[in-house]
This record gives structure tokens, sequence and C-alpha cells, in this order.
């Protein structure tokens, strides 16, 4: 039974029938998954499958409504304020668009973690945010500010200050949408040599075929909330499931067209938006 | 037909007026809920190692304070002339013009000086704020906060909300004696008032209790606006569209609320 247990990979997160509603609509419907420890997880499906969803999930950004999650094994249902801050400092996101704040220069952005978070002197900060840049590409780019960089370039800054406290876990949101084949392609790089270089696990949403076979360990597809499948790149190529079939073919599926949500995009009235508070 | 479509558009006009009455509460709760927990990282913040940093305020304070000082005298110097002409006009049908002085004082230090600052830094100030959260909301940068673990409320709430606590009051202050010295100009001219006998005698009308009425004013309309301007920037939905709405509503709302919460006051504390 040991054996068995030290054989198993450690889980960095654990998910268990994981229910979420935006509103009154079902956006998870028992989700059930992990997140090995050191593995990079790709997290995949159509548009509306519920995949940058479970992604906010996953980085306890939204409440759910039942079921469990573990986060480095702690219960996030069970910490306190502290513990739940104390977490999210080994998380780190790259968010789609970079979120970089427009008032800081890109330095600055990535030392503030470091300047919130820790005691480390300026003098020090400067250098860990050199040596990020550095890890990136983007050495001698830490005066500019957001809005002079290039999509690719806010992307990497984005990953560095994602990786500034050397996180556990890396979240990645659509790292590769909006750019060129080249530039997506040196962002499938920079994400294995994080997870090579740092050790991290790194869970990565994307819809883009190409760099999910290229970087993946394991997939997770998700169709209107459900998990269809998880298994390895191999197991994903060969299921017979015909819904898989379509998303790696190509193959447009319009059961999947929600006129609710479709119109609720198309007005920009989500209901996660509507007076949420800070 | 008719009575049934009658019907339903009563149904309707009480289920959006239903809508809007739960919005409405729900956002003075967020808006609450945020003065509180602002108070509490200002307080407390330091226990955690998560203070409000004082860098943070200053910089406001510079942006909602000092930049604003040239339109504020300007502006209170305007006001404070003309109801320095209205009241001569008034008065002179009397033949107590000379009492001017009294109305004066009064009506500047405890209502117009913080009313005109109030809206104007809801325009300058409670605006940006809306906006600057707003656009930070729709690019996820509060969600990059709080995955870094560090409270939107405390890095985002607290540096203008207390910087416009102390500087709403000072230009306040700054608005009224700007004010009074225009209008002791004017009535200089006109009256032929010196300016020292005017001053004695604003110094003669005015009790402690006129000036910290017209500085409670000020602190509230400085809580209003901030809490206005936040509570609409976080509910930005729909992109660069939803932050104009955002803003704009920011204003009206404010300046609404300024005016309401005078009027409330003076009824309070004079009638």
């Amino acid at each position: 039974m040991s054996d068995v247990a030290a054989s198993e990979p450690t889980k960095v997160i654990e998910v268990e029938d994981l229910v979420a509603h935006y509103g009154d609509r079902e956006i998870l419907k028992g989700v059930t998954m992990d997140v090995r420890d050191g593995e990079i997880m790709v997290i995949m499906g159509g548009s509306g499958s519920g995949k940058s969803t479970l992604l906010r999930f996953l980085m306890a950004l939204e409440m759910k409504t039942s079921g469990r999650m573990k986060i480095l094994g702690q219960d996030i249902d069970t910490l306190t304020s502290r513990e739940f801050t104390d977490l999210r400092k080994k998380l780190g996101v790259a968010f789609q668009g970079g979120a970089l704040f427009s008032s800081l220069t890109v330095g600055e952005n990535i030392m503030l973690p470091l300047y919130e978070h820790t005691d480390l002197d300026a003098m020090t900060m400067e250098i860990m945010a050199r040596m990020k840049l550095e890890v990136v590409e983007l050495g001698g780019f830490e005066n500019l500010m957001p809005a002079e960089l290039s999509g690719g370039m806010i992307k990497r800054a984005a990953f560095a200050r994602a990786v500034v406290m050397d996180p556990r876990i890396l979240f990645c949101d659509e790292p590769s949408a909006g750019l060129d084949p080249a530039v997506a392609s040196a962002l499938d790089d920079l994400i294995l040599n994080l997870r090579d270089a740092m050790g991290m696990s790194i869970v990565v949403v994307t819809h883009e075929l190409e760099s999910a076979f290229k970087i993946a360990d394991r997939i997770t597809i998700l169709d209107r909330g459900h998990i269809l499948m998880i298994g390895t790149v191999e197991e994903v190529r060969k299921s017979s499931n015909e819904r898989i079939y379509n998303l790696l073919n190509r193959i447009p599926d319009n059961e999947n067209l929600d006129p609710d949500e479709y119109l609720a995009r198309l007005t920009g009235e989500d209901a996660t938006t509507w007076s949420e508070p800070l | 037909m008719t009575a049934k479509k009658q019907t339903n558009a009563f149904i309707s006009f009480f289920e959006r007026a239903g809508r809007s009455t739960i919005h409405g509460i729900e956002e003075i709760g967020n808006g609450s809920v945020m003065v509180l927990e602002s108070l509490y990282w200002t307080f407390f913040g330091f226990t955690v190692k998560q203070p409000v940093r004082m860098n943070a305020i200053i910089q406001q304070m510079m942006e909602i304070g000092i930049s604003a000082i040239p339109i504020i005298a300007m502006l209170g110097g305007a006001i404070s002339v003309t109801l320095a002409i209205q009241g001569i006009y008034t008065l002179r049908i009397f033949g107590a013009e000379s009492h001017v002085t009294a109305g004066l004082a009064f009506v500047v230090v405890r209502e117009f000086a913080p009313m005109i600052t109030g809206i104007l830094v809801a325009g300058r100030s409670g605006s940006a704020l809306a906006a600057r959260i707003g656009t930070m909301k729709i690019n996820q940068e509060i969600d990059a906060l709080k995955v870094m673990g560090i409270s939107p409320v405390r890095y985002l709430v607290a540096p203008p909300l207390i910087a416009m606590m102390v500087m709403v009051p000072c230009l306040s202050i700054m608005s009224a004696v700007f004010g009074l010295f225009m209008a002791g100009l004017y009535i200089n001219h006109d009256l032929g008032i010196s300016l020292s006998a005017y001053t004695d005698q604003i110094i003669d009308i005015l009790k402690v209790e006129d000036i910290l009425q017209g500085l409670g004013k000020s602190a509230i309309y400085a809580i209003e606006i901030a809490v206005i301007g936040v509570v609409n920037g976080a509910s930005v939905s729909g992109g660069a569209e939803g932050v104009g709405k955002a803003t704009t509503r920011s204003v009206v709302q404010a300046i609404s609320a300024i005016i309401v919460t005078a009027m409330v006051i003076v009824i309070l504390s004079t009638v």
C-alpha cells in the first residue's frame, strides 16, 4: 500500500465534483480533475465549454457552488484569510491580455509582488526583476511602459511578473491567442523552459491545438461544463469520442451555441461583472 | 387585449423599479463594505504586513488636491463674487447692503465652498477613479492583483479614499478663503468697506462650529465621491463603452449625492 502511495505523483491541485453557477446558469457541472507536480496540464475545449471559467476557479478567483478543491494540499474552504493570501503567493498567473498595470513601467510591474510581499531592498528587487526579464528574453526593457510593448512582449512581461515570486503553480490563459505563429511558438518554448528550469506545475488554457500538443503532459478536454476526457497527447489523439474528434479536426459544433450565452457575450452583460464588489 | 397589455406594462414597471431598487441597495452595500475594508487596511494592514502605502496616498493627494488648486480657487472666487453682487442687489432694496458680509460668510463657509469643491473633485477625480478601476477591471488587472495576494481594496481604494478625506476639506478651506477674499475686493469696490473692516466682520460673525460644519460636509462629500467612483468602476462591463458609461454615471451620481447630502445636513443643522 505504501509503495503504491509512494509511486503516485504528488498532486498540486485536486478538484472533486466542482459545480459552479453564474447567476442561474450552471457553468461547471461536476468537474473532477487534478494537476500533478511538475506537469503541464492543458485545458482545451470549444467556445463556451467553460475552460476559462474553470481556470478562474482553479486560481480561486470565483466562489464555487459545491464541490471540493485543494491547492498545494490545502482545502481552500478551510483557509483563513491570511492562509489564503499566503497560498496565493505560491501561484502565478499570466493573463490572456497580460494584465500589466498601465501606470507602472515593465520593471515596476515585475517588482510589484516583491514590493508587496517581501522585505527586500530596492536594489535586490531590481536585480531580480532584471533576471526574470532576461529569462523571458526582455532584458533591457524594464524602463518601458506596457503601452510601448508589442503583444508578444506584453505576454512575455506578464510571464516574468507571474514567476517573479518563484510560484509552485503557474496559470496561463490563452498564451498564444492573437499572436503570429512564430511568436506563439516562442511562447510555447518559454512555457516548457519555465517548467524545466523552475520545476513548477503549469496549467494552460488554450484552443490552439498545435500549441497544446507541443507543451502538454496531459490534456483535459471540457465540453459544456463537463470533462470529456483527461489524458496524454497520444490518448487524446487516439480518442474515438465524436466531440473530441470534432474539436481536434476543427469541425464546428452548432449544438454548442447557447442563445442566452451568445446574447450575454454580444451585449457584454456577463453575470459576473454586474455590480461586483472588488 | 388592451387590458392585458396595460397589466403587462404595469407589472413590467414594478419589475424594473424593484430591480433598480435592489441594484441600488446592492451598490450602497458594496460601497459601505469597501469603506469599512479600506479603514481596516489603513489601520490594521500593517499587522498582516500589508500596509496602505504612504507614497500611494501622497501621489493621490497630489492628483486630487494640488493639481486642482487653480480651478477650485478660480471657481470659489467666481461664485463668491456672484453671491456678493446678488446679495448687495437684494439687500439694497431694504437699504441693508452693508450687512452683505454676514450672509456671504455663512453661505460660503458652510455651503458653497464645500459644495463647489466637492462637485469639482467629483468631476475631476471621482470620474478618473471610476475610469481607472473600470479599465483595470476589463484588462484583468484587478484579477491579477487578487491572484498576487494583493487586496484590490487596499491597493486601489484606500489611497484615494484617504487622500480625498484629507484633500477635499483642505481644498474647501482654500476655496472659502480665496472666495471671501475676492468677494471682499468687490465689496470694497462697490460699498467702500475696507478689506480690514470686512475681515474683522467675517471673524466676528463666523464661529468655530460654522467652520467645522463646512469641514465635516467636505469629509462626507469626499467619502461619497470615492465610494461612488469605485462602485461604478467595479461594475464596469462591456469594454471601453462600459468604462465611458460608468465614468459618466459616477459623476452624475456623485454630484447628486453631494447636493442631496447638503440639503439633508442643512435641514438637520439649521431648521
